[in-house]
Formats: structure tokens, C-alpha cells, sequence
């Protein structure tokens, strides 16, 4: 059935091959945004030993388990300061936050908005499935209104949360939402970020068909990619507080947020050096030769 | 290995017992911390983020306790050693990345200067009621080593111990001073460099692709790597195989879990720590810890003065109980006292180990400040009876 | 000739059908048959088409497929798709 391959798939040696095939459902789209992220990441020409992803629990929080990286699955909604940790202790470490909407934005709200508030330099991909998938499709912050979860049988009635907004507003340095159908683009914001110091995030909306399509009787994986071609508009640059997503509105996409900002580190050596003087002692990074 | 000369404040100091444990850990190698404001723990953290810039790394003050407990761990296999510092209600927050810790064997420091509890409590009086959630605070089945000082000057050796004893163990290990040993201020000698002995991170010697994550040495511990060198490891909080890899049946649990127990419990001999005198011929031993243990040793004096031969047995170490040692002591004593500041915490742990043997008189306080001799002696004296 | 080929991992895919649906040349189709787990996975109907854009490659959840060109040498002919 296959070519006989004289050619590997150039992102295979970034897998953990070993535990193949995944736990992801047909139709999801996180193992679509690894993809992305690995094309990027090999597209950057980055020394992968010094590429360090941290993931926090959820669906999207396996993503640490699958890729070839020194990876991080630390407890829920905890990346961020995890990554913090990692990232000011080993400064030339390039730390990727790989979690979900409700570990990053739910238990995790007040560790994304003190890392972006300093701005720490640190990649956030935010998959955002508008449910709690892996415990069985409870109510997300991101779930739309109306929409149908198992702690919302009723639909939900809470409003939900503009992610790109907030973390724009915490002071994140970058902001890019796509879909996974938007494959290209979300490639290309992942290289972005990934030449990019400061705290930078990115929200992909991905389909998760078994709980959240399947309650919202809105199809499968391959229904909610044709839906967000259908509902997308790129409007780079548009303000974030007008993108907010609702239950079958449009879905913009883009990048709103690429601005320039003194990130944690630089922030913390000019004002300990500025006081100190010759007295100031940097982190001597343990493992960098 | 000798400690690094950076961090050693060698000479005579008079410092209280959160300076002195923030010179400890610095004189430990020490290198990252983080944490919260939390009385009556902040000056440790006050000290070291005025010390670190000076020596050579980082202190982030974070959000909060989870935050901080978390981000020593990232620090840790980024390749630093780490702490963190704390009391009551911040040691409550910090149990799941306790637990979290002993799981994915990460080597580092938790400090509570406990203080009255519970919930708010007393913020700025002492207490010693956080030991029994020292020790099973976090959920699931762990071990932990539990130190406690009862001076400053031990508030500085025993912050190096703590710390050579977590990359020995590669386990969190929980420093529990108290209020009033946190805010005491006495001399603290601090030897030079070369005399301080620092144990240095278990790194691995094998090269990428000969190195499992979690394969046990002989004595139970396995090696570490950090990010960064090119091990491409995989660490999880999920129950994990040698190679960190998820494996969520019972018996990758059970050959894990009960490895990380027995790590610590076939140490017990070299994990006891006690400072005892006249234990030989007691007829009464007062068991202590903290800051109790200074009162209780002129409630020793007046007794022997009045003839009961009280042995003192002050635990240093109280996690891992010191099983055998005080069963051994139960055999020859006709009953323990065991006072501290709560309401009969480890008091109970000296009863499970006598097993009948000999009787275990608590000599509680509700918190918020320390006992009077009189009561301990009057306790020694109704224990010799 | 073909510009471009697939090469597809049956064993890892979920039949979730991106690459059918994204190729832009309509080179795939879900096949008739099951892998182990029961799914059908693509298999290639119009191999003239393929481009090696590898746009299967970057939809593809499951790592299960991915595009690749063929370069042109003298002498060098296109592995059949089977």
C-alpha cells in the first residue's frame, strides 16, 4: 500500500516513535499542531538538545510524552511556573509551554497572566478544544455559551473567555490564534515565536470530535475542520478584545500581537547589574558548556 | 565534595534561624529559589534574594505557593539546586508539588517555619502542628525525610544536611523549623568553605541513549540528567516505567511505588538523627524537636535534680520515624514524655513504636507559644512515678 | 509522470480523513480495507496528481502519511504507489 520509503518523514525523528500510534481520537486535531510544531521547530534549525517542552495535564498535555524533546508533563495548570523555573535556571534552554485551555486559562489562569505580566521568555501553545476532553467533556472557561457539557447538560450559561485578550492585556509579547485546519499559518506563527524573546502565545482552536463536537452535534473531525474553513476570517492585527469566539460566530484568526517588550531576564540583569555593579554575580547556568 | 566559596559566609555570625537557614542553603549550593511572602518564613527569602544577586543565581518571588513549589523543580532539572520557603497555609498549597517531587524523585528543599494553625491561625507565634502533614500531606503513598533545627546555628548545618540529604535520596526533603527558632537570634559559626560538605547532584555517567531516566542504582536511587545536555528524557507525574514513560497498571505501581518507599525506609539506620544524653540508664526519656527540645532540657535538669535518671532523646531527624531506635529505647525506659507544640503529633508515633512497652505521656500546647519547664517536668515526674 | 509521492504508516492512522479531504489534487481516497485497529486507512487513487506538497503530512494527526517529491535524475523512475 505504501512507496517503498527511500525518504523518512522529516518529522519522524522528532517522535517518540516507540510509542506510536497515540492516544489522541480520530478526528482530534492536537496531533495536528505537533506536526506544525515540529516542522517549525526543524525549520528553525534550532539545536533540538536545547529545546525543552513542558506540558501540563489534559489531553493536550500529552503532547510532552510524544515528541523527542527533554519534556516536562508537570501537574495540572502548572507549566508555566515549571517552565519559569526551568527557563530562569537555564537561560539558553528554549522553553515551549504545550498545554490546554482549561490548564492554561482555568487552574492555570494566574500563572499565565504573572508570566506574561513579565513578560518571561517563555512559547505558549495553547490548544483550545472549549473542553475539559480528557476527563470526559466537562465545562471549559473557553466553552461557548449555550453549548453542551457534562457539568452543563443544560448548556452552558457562563460567559467564556477571549484568550487572545487576556493574554494580551497580562502582556504577552506575542498573540496569534489559528485552527488546525489552518496548517501553514500556524506553522509559520510557531517559527515566529520560536526566533521571538519575550512571553509568546498562541491559541489553536482544534476539533475535539469525541466529546465536544459529538455533545454540540456539530460532526466529526473532518465536519469541524471544513467548519473552521467556513467560519474563519484572518484579520491580523485586529484588536483582540473584538475577537472573541462564540458557539457558531465567525472565528478570527490571525496575528494580533507581535510588539517588543524587555523580557524577564533582560529586565532582572539591568537592574541587578545597574545596582550592583562589578558586584553582580549572573547565574552561572549549570549544565551550559 | 567541599562547598563552593561564593556562597559561604564563613565567620562568626549572630543572625536569627531564617537568616541563618538562608546561609545554609547558599553554603549548600543553593543556587535558585523561589517563593511567597508568608510570615513568619518571609526574612529567609528577604535574605537570599539581597545574597543571591552577589553569589551567582536567581530568586523569583512568585504568584503564589504553587507557583513557587514548582518552579524550584523546573530549576532543579535545569540543573540548579533549589528551594523553596514557607509555613502553614503555604505548606498547604504546596502538597500536590510535594507529592510531585517524591514522584518524579526531584531533589530539593521545602522549609516551614511552622506557625499556629489551623487555617490562618497564629502568623506570627510558634507552633510544631504541621509534622504529621509533613509527612503525609501530599496524597498517595511516599516516604520524606523531616529535619528540625532548634537553633539557629543548627538552622544553618542542618539546611546543608537537608540539602545533601534530598540529592542523596533524590527526594524533597521538608525543613521544619519553627517560629521561635526561625525568629531567635544567636551565634552562628560558619566554617570556611572546604569544611562545609556539600553532596553534589547524582548525575549520570552514561551517555545519551545508554540512559534510563529511572533505573535504580544499588541503593534504590537512580540517576539524574537535566534539560539541556541532550538525554531527551521524558519525566511525569503519571505512575512511569524506568524509562518515564506513563505506565498506568498495577504493576509498573507497584514495582514504583514501592521502590520509592523503600528508598527511604532502607536508610533508617543512616536517616536516624538524634542528639542524645542519658539514655543509657534512663528510666524516663523525653522525646523532643524544635524548639520544644530547649525547654525540655531544664525540665530534664530539675528532674534529674530530683533524682529521676531522664534520658534526652531530641529527634532531629523525625521523618523517617526513627523506628528502631526508639523501640530499642522502649525496651529499657519506663515511659517516654513527649512534649511539643501540638496536640500530641508525633507523641503518637512514639506510642505506635513502644507498642506497650513502655508508657508515652504527650505534654501538649495548642500553639502560639512554648511550654513552661514546670509542665514538662511535672510530666517526667508522673512518668517515673 | 508524478512530481510527488506518500509514503502512509497504516498502522498509526485513525481514518479521520484530513488528508483526503485537504489534498488539493484529490490524490487519496479512504481505502475498503482495516488496519489492525480498524480503521480504514487512505490509500492513493491518482498518483499522477501528487505534487509532494506534503500537505497530507502537515494535516495529519496520527503521523500516519506524509508527501514528499520526487527528484528528477536520469535514469530514476517513480516508485509505484502499490
Amino acid at each position: 500500500m505504501s512507496a517503498l520509503p527511500e525518504v523518512i518523514n522529516p518529522v519522524e525523528p522528532f517522535l517518540r516513535t516507540e510509542r506510536m500510534p497515540h492516544i489522541w481520537c480520530p478526528g482530534c486535531g492536537i496531533g495536528t499542531t505537533v506536526n506544525c510544531f515540529a516542522r517549525a521547530l526543524l525549520e528553525s534549525k534550532r539545536n533540538l538538545d536545547r529545546v525543552a517542552i513542558v506540558s501540563g495535564i489534559g489531553c493536550s498535555g500529552r503532547v510532552a510524552g510524544y515528541v523527542k524533546l527533554d519534556s516536562f508533563h508537570t501537574t495540572h495548570g502548572r507549566a508555566i511556573p515549571f517552565a519559569t523555573g526551568l527557563k530562569l535556571a537555564n537561560p539558553s534552554l528554549e522553553v515551549v509551554v504545550y498545554s490546554g485551555d482549561g490548564d492554561l486559562f482555568a487552574i492555570g489562569g494566574n500563572h499565565l497572566i504573572h508570566a506574561a505580566r513579565r513578560n518571561i521568555d517563555i512559547k505558549v501553545i495553547c490548544v483550545n478544544n472549549l473542553i475539559y476532553a480528557m476527563t470526559g467533556g466537562q465545562t471549559a472557561p473557553t466553552t461557548p455559551f449555550t453549548a453542551i457539557t457534562t457539568t452543563a447538560p443544560y448548556g452552558c450559561y457562563e460567559p467564556s473567555f477571549n484568550l487572545c485578550a487576556l493574554a494580551e492585556s497580562a502582556g504577552a509579547s506575542y498573540v496569534a490564534r489559528w485552527t488546525t485546519f489552518h496548517v501553514r499559518q500556524l506553522t509559520k506563527s510557531m517559527s515566529e515565536i520560536l526566533r521571538k524573546r519575550g512571553f509568546c502565545f498562541i491559541e489553536v482552536l482544534s476539533p475535539c470530535p469525541t466529546l465536544y463536537q459529538r455533545r454540540n452535534k456539530m460532526g466529526d473531525g473532518l465536519d469541524t475542520m471544513k467548519y473552521y474553513k467556513e467560519k474563519s476570517k484572518v484579520r491580523h492585527g485586529a484588536p483582540t478584545g473584538e475577537v472573541a469566539l462564540t458557539k457558531d460566530g465567525e472565528i478570527a484568526v490571525g496575528k494580533f500581537v507581535d510588539r517588543e517588550r524587555p523580557d524577564y531576564m533582560e529586565l532582572m540583569r539591568g537592574r541587578l547589574a545597574d545596582q550592583l555593579g562589578e558586584r553582580y554575580v549572573e547565574m552561572e547556568c549549570p549544565v551550559c558548556h | 565534595m567541599q562547598a563552593d566559596p561564593r556562597g559561604v559566609l564563613t565567620g562568626v555570625h549572630f543572625l536569627d534561624g531564617d537568616h541563618a537557614c538562608c546561609e545554609g542553603a547558599l553554603a549548600a549550593g543553593a543556587r535558585f529559589a523561589a517563593g511567597y511572602p508568608i510570615t513568619p518564613s518571609t526574612e529567609v527569602v528577604e535574605r537570599f534574594a539581597a545574597r543571591i544577586p552577589t553569589v551567582g543565581g536567581t530568586f523569583i518571588q512568585m504568584e503564589d505557593e504553587l507557583a513557587a513549589s514548582i518552579a524550584i523543580q523546573g530549576a532543579v532539572w535545569a540543573g540548579a539546586k533549589a528551594f523553596t520557603v514557607t509555613s502553614g497555609p503555604g505548606f498547604s498549597l504546596m502538597m500536590e508539588h510535594i507529592g510531585f517531587a517524591a514522584m518524579t524523585e526531584t531533589p530539593c528543599v521545602f522549609v516551614n517555619v511552622q506557625r499556629g494553625g489551623p487555617s490562618t491561625g497564629l502568623p506570627t507565634l510558634p507552633a510544631q502542628a504541621d509534622m504529621m502533614q509533613a509527612r503525609w500531606g501530599s496524597h498517595g503513598d511516599y516516604e520524606i525525610i523531616a529535619l528540625c533545627p532548634n537553633s539557629p546555628q543548627e538552622c544553618f548545618d542542618l539546611t546543608v544536611r537537608a540539602f545533601n540529604l534530598s540529592e542523596e535520596y533524590r527526594t524533597p526533603v521538608m525543613f521544619m523549623m519553627d517560629e521561635c527558632v526561625g525568629h531567635m537570634t544567636e551565634k552562628v559559626v560558619i566554617p570556611p568553605a572546604e569544611q562545609v560538605e556539600v553532596y553534589p547532584r547524582r548525575h549520570t555517567h552514561r551517555p545519551p541513549g545508554a540512559y534510563k531516566p529511572y533505573e535504580p542504582e544499588a541503593d534504590l536511587v537512580p540517576e539524574m540528567a537535566h534539560a539541556g545536555e541532550g538525554y531527551r528524557f521524558h519525566i511525569t507525574g503519571l505512575t512511569h516505567d524506568e524509562w518515564g514513560y506513563p505506565g498506568m497498571n498495577v504493576p509498573t505501581q507497584d514495582r514504583l511505588v514501592r521502590r520509592l518507599a523503600q528508598k527511604i525506609r532502607a536508610a533508617e539506620d543512616r536517616l536516624t538523627i538524634v542528639d542524645e544524653n542519658g539514655v543509657e540508664d534512663a528510666e524516663v526519656a523525653v522525646v523532643s524537636y524544635g524548639i520544644t527540645s530547649r525547654v525540655a532540657e531544664r525540665a530534664i535538669e530539675m528532674a534529674r535534680q530530683r533524682g529521676v535518671k531522664t534520658g534526652r532523646c531530641r529527634l532531629i531527624g523525625v521523618w523517617p520515624f526513627p523506628d528502631r531506635h526508639l523501640k530499642a529505647l522502649a525496651a529499657r525506659v519506663k515511659a517516654f514524655v513527649v512534649p511539643e507544640i501540638n496536640l500530641g503529633q508525633i507523641a503518637r508515633e512514639v506510642e505506635r513504636v513502644a507498642g506497650g512497652a513502655a508508657r508515652t505521656i504527650p505534654v501538649t500546647h495548642a500553639g502560639g507559644g512554648v511550654h513552661h519547664p514546670q509542665e514538662i517536668f511535672e510530666a517526667i515526674m508522673e512518668a517515673a512515678r | 509522470m508524478a512530481k510527488g509521492n506518500v509514503t502512509i504508516n497504516v498502522e498509526r492512522c485513525k481514518g479521520c480523513a484530513f488528508c483526503v479531504e485537504f489534498c488539493p489534487t484529490k490524490v487519496l481516497a479512504l481505502s475498503s480495507a482495516f488496519n489492525s485497529k480498524g480503521y480504514h486507512p487512505p490509500h492513493v487513487v491518482a498518483l499522477e496528481k501528487c505534487s509532494g506538497c506534503d500537505l497530507c503530512g502537515m494535516y495529519c494527526p496520527d503521523f500516519a502519511i506524509f508527501g514528499w517529491r520526487i527528484k528528477e535524475a536520469p535514469g530514476q523512475e517513480a516508485s509505484d504507489a502499490g
